[in-house]
């Protein structure tokens, strides 16, 4: 998918002008919070798992090769087959062979960000082979040729009028009078339609939430079950996963699993909580005739050892997008890429650069609540501003706006100097607003009169008053 | 009184030094009450936020440094503002991580250094203020000063004390109103929706006066409740702990009112 985060204030324009999305984003707003605090009060050790998951993936990632290879072993001895892919192309590549080796026509999908990181559908139909969504949400957007708007709720951005309207004009066979009013019933209808497209796929590919190196397993998360029938009932089960995924041990993964639902919906547990072991064995009823792991770095390891590596502790929860007040506003679309929020505003720039994706960093009040929220305890805002320092250096951020820092600062060096200019300001603002109290507009600040008033300064600075009391004092 | 008298700087902030030093004379009164002599040291400007949140480390070290010296000897640094407080208490020592050799004096700085409302409960002990409000009150909680330095009970405390108000909750009295600093200069247009959704929540509580301790924050919310025609007052929770209500109109009212 080609970026378009370059283009965030266009396309937070757009968003603040549509009226389904903000419709949508209001339910989103209230929802998300109170059933993850409702959840989370039930349970006296959440910060506790928190301090527990920070720790398990930050020794992970103290020695992410020798897990990496464990894993690999574990994947060998039970029959898998992993591919170490460096670039999206490598693993678009991958999985392509895949398909080829095993003529296949038609590959059921299981939600997977990774699979949008490297735009695999599109690749696959460039190649004749069909990719069909099955998580409901990947399934709307995929009908509406859209892409998610968040990474557990892929079109959350929808509101129910909308997916009816695209299920009318894709399940052209079903009778045109239905009603459809009812998200259940619009439930039911996916579940048809997409019952066949199960039983007939040759391939499935799914995510991975976990790779866990102690037994070569992989673990997928899912409300609808779509995952188990994607991976279980075809000929091959490739599973897309970035380096950073992996876990050590099945106790690890239970503490960090313990956490993930909580932060996400506010569910104790999702639905389904998949564990897969290598392809099928003789003696099982069912499983894939092959298990395939392919493992993107795409800018993983290079961000190692670097001010961005607590970025590599993410579990994909998109708790930081439910609390996010800039999120609530604008959307994921605005984002203009894969992963919106303040999660995407940290790894986007790593994945397509900052010089691409430097308004996301950018577009944030720095308010903290998603770092609160945050399961991981990522200091996402302490990274953001490492890359506006990054951009600073690099001179990225408008010339304007430069300058008017230079200003700021150079008189907030000088305390004379500043303090005899604010002398003068504060007595003209003052003057002239004394009497409304407030501006309806001001030269320069355009942006801020457009929907607001700007209260007028009280007339004199409050150093040159104090000076002025004391003297009187002194006098006194 | 517990604690005995404390030589307190006052850090003024830009925003009450330039918008509304009324701000500032209601802390200096409320630390002497708390039995703090009070001085305002003549070198400070800025606490250096802007630069540092616009990328510019050499910028805001320079302005931190003049912070450090102007405040050097005090028992305690007080600040009527969450985010600036914020950004001395725990951004400065993140700042001078690479340089060991001002890493005691920040970090001893950054101990001294307390919001306005938490270092009255907190560490005077202040339980009550003599003050007087009849109003229905409600309280925005700015973000830094809520999430960096853990100021959220002791406002609501010490307005519970006053006498006549009444306190109503602001529901989603957390969610960041959009003024964010450069963020307001930056993306306008969203800060602008995210303060039109706060004066709604704050319209629906049906309260007569806003109150919060960041003076950014109240000049936006301030701001946008004038364009939308909402009576509601707008000061800094300090103005009504000081009893200095009847002295300045509220935030963006014209001359005269109360």
């Amino acid at each position: 998918m080609q970026p378009t985060s370059h283009s965030f204030k266009a396309n937070a324009h757009q968003a603040l002008g549509n009226a389904n999305l903000q419709k949508a984003l209001g339910l989103m707003r209230q929802g998300f919070p109170a059933k993850r605090l409702a959840t989370i009060a039930r349970l006296p050790e959440f910060e506790a798992l928190r301090e527990e998951g920070k720790a398990i993936k930050d020794h992970v990632l103290d020695n992410l090769d020798f897990y990496l290879e464990t894993f690999e072993k574990n994947v060998l001895a039970r029959g898998g087959k992993v591919h170490w892919c460096r670039t999206p192309q490598e693993a678009r590549d991958a999985v392509l062979g895949i398909c080829r080796a095993l003529d296949a026509k038609t590959v059921t999908k299981g939600k997977s960000m990774i699979a949008e990181e490297i735009a695999l559908n599109d690749y696959l139909e460039a190649n004749h082979i069909e990719p069909i969504e099955t998580d409901l949400g990947e399934y709307i957007i995929q009908i509406r040729k859209e892409y998610p708007s968040h990474i557990i709720a892929p079109a959350i951005h929808l509101v129910k009028e909308q997916v009816a309207q695209s299920f009318r004009e894709t399940h052209k066979d079903l009778d045109p009078k239905r009603v459809l009013d009812e998200a259940p019933t619009l439930v039911a209808e996916a579940r048809t339609i997409l019952r066949e497209k199960f039983l007939a796929a040759d391939v499935g590919i799914t995510g991975a939430n976990f790779c866990i190196a102690e037994t070569g397993s992989t673990i997928i998360v899912t409300n609808e079950g779509n995952g188990d029938l994607t991976q279980t009932l075809t000929k091959a089960h490739i599973v897309l996963a970035s380096l950073e995924k992996i876990v050590p041990t099945l106790e690890d993964v239970s503490t960090i699993l313990r956490l993930l639902a909580r932060s996400a919906t506010g569910q104790e547990f999702s639905t389904y909580t998949t564990v897969s072991t290598g392809p099928r064995r003789p003696e099982d009823t069912d499983g894939p005739g092959e298990l395939h792991v392919v493992f993107l770095d795409n800018g993983r390891s290079a961000m190692l050892g670097t001010e961005f590596q607590d970025m590599l502790r993410c579990i994909r929860c998109g708790a930081c997008m439910n609390h996010c007040p800039v999120y609530a506003t604008v959307g994921g679309h605005a984002y203009g890429w894969v992963y919106p929020g303040p999660m995407g505003a940290v790894l986007t720039p790593t994945l397509v650069g900052v010089e691409e994706a430097g308004h996301l960093p950018n577009a944030s009040t720095f308010c903290g609540r998603c770092e609160s929220v945050c399961p991981m305890k990522i200091p996402l805002p302490r990274m953001m501003r490492h890359w506006r320092e990054r951009e600073f250096e690099k001179k990225l951020s408008p010339a304007t706006y430069r300058a008017g820092l230079a200003v700021w600062a150079y008189f907030a060096q000088r305390p004379a100097l500043y303090r005899a200019a604010a002398a003068i300001a504060t007595r003209v603002l003052g003057y002239v607003g004394r009497k409304r109290g407030r501006f309806r507009s001001l030269p320069l600040a355009a942006g801020w009169t457009q929907g607001r008033d700007m209260p007028a300064p009280e007339g004199r600075s409050f150093q040159s008053l104090w000076a002025e009391r004391r003297k009187q004092g002194k006098a006194a | 009184m517990p604690a005995a008298p404390v030589r307190v700087g006052l850090f003024v902030t830009c925003l009450v030094d330039l918008f509304r030093p009324s701000v500032g004379f209601a802390a200096v009164k409320l630390l002497e009450a708390a039995g703090c002599t009070v001085e305002v040291p003549a070198l400070q400007t800025c606490c250096g936020q802007p630069a540092y949140n616009s990328g510019d480390k050499a910028s805001t070290k320079a302005i931190a440094r003049q912070v450090i010296d102007a405040f050097d000897g005090f028992d305690y640094v007080v600040v009527p503002s969450g985010s600036c407080g914020g950004m001395i208490k725990e951004h400065y020592v993140e700042l001078f991580a690479d340089e060991p050799a001002m890493f005691q004096r920040v970090q001893h700085l950054a101990k001294r250094t307390y919001e306005l409302v938490s270092f009255l409960s907190d560490v005077r002990g202040v339980d009550k203020v003599a003050a007087r409000y009849p109003g229905v009150v409600t309280y925005h909680d700015s973000c830094s000063g809520l999430r960096e330095l853990g100021v959220k009970a002791q406002p609501r405390k010490l307005l519970g004390g006053v006498d006549g108000l009444t306190l109503t909750e602001l529901p989603g009295a957390e969610i960041c109103c959009g003024f964010g600093g450069t963020f307001c200069i930056k993306y306008p247009e969203i800060s602008d929706k995210m303060v039109a959704d706060k004066a709604a929540d704050i319209a629906a509580t049906g309260a007569d006066t806003l109150l919060a301790g960041d003076l950014g924050c109240l000049l936006n919310m301030a701001g946008k409740l004038a364009r939308l025609g909402k009576s509601v007052r707008v000061r800094h929770v300090a103005e009504v702990l000081a009893g200095m209500t009847e002295e300045t109109p509220p935030i963006g009212a014209p001359e005269g009112t109360r």
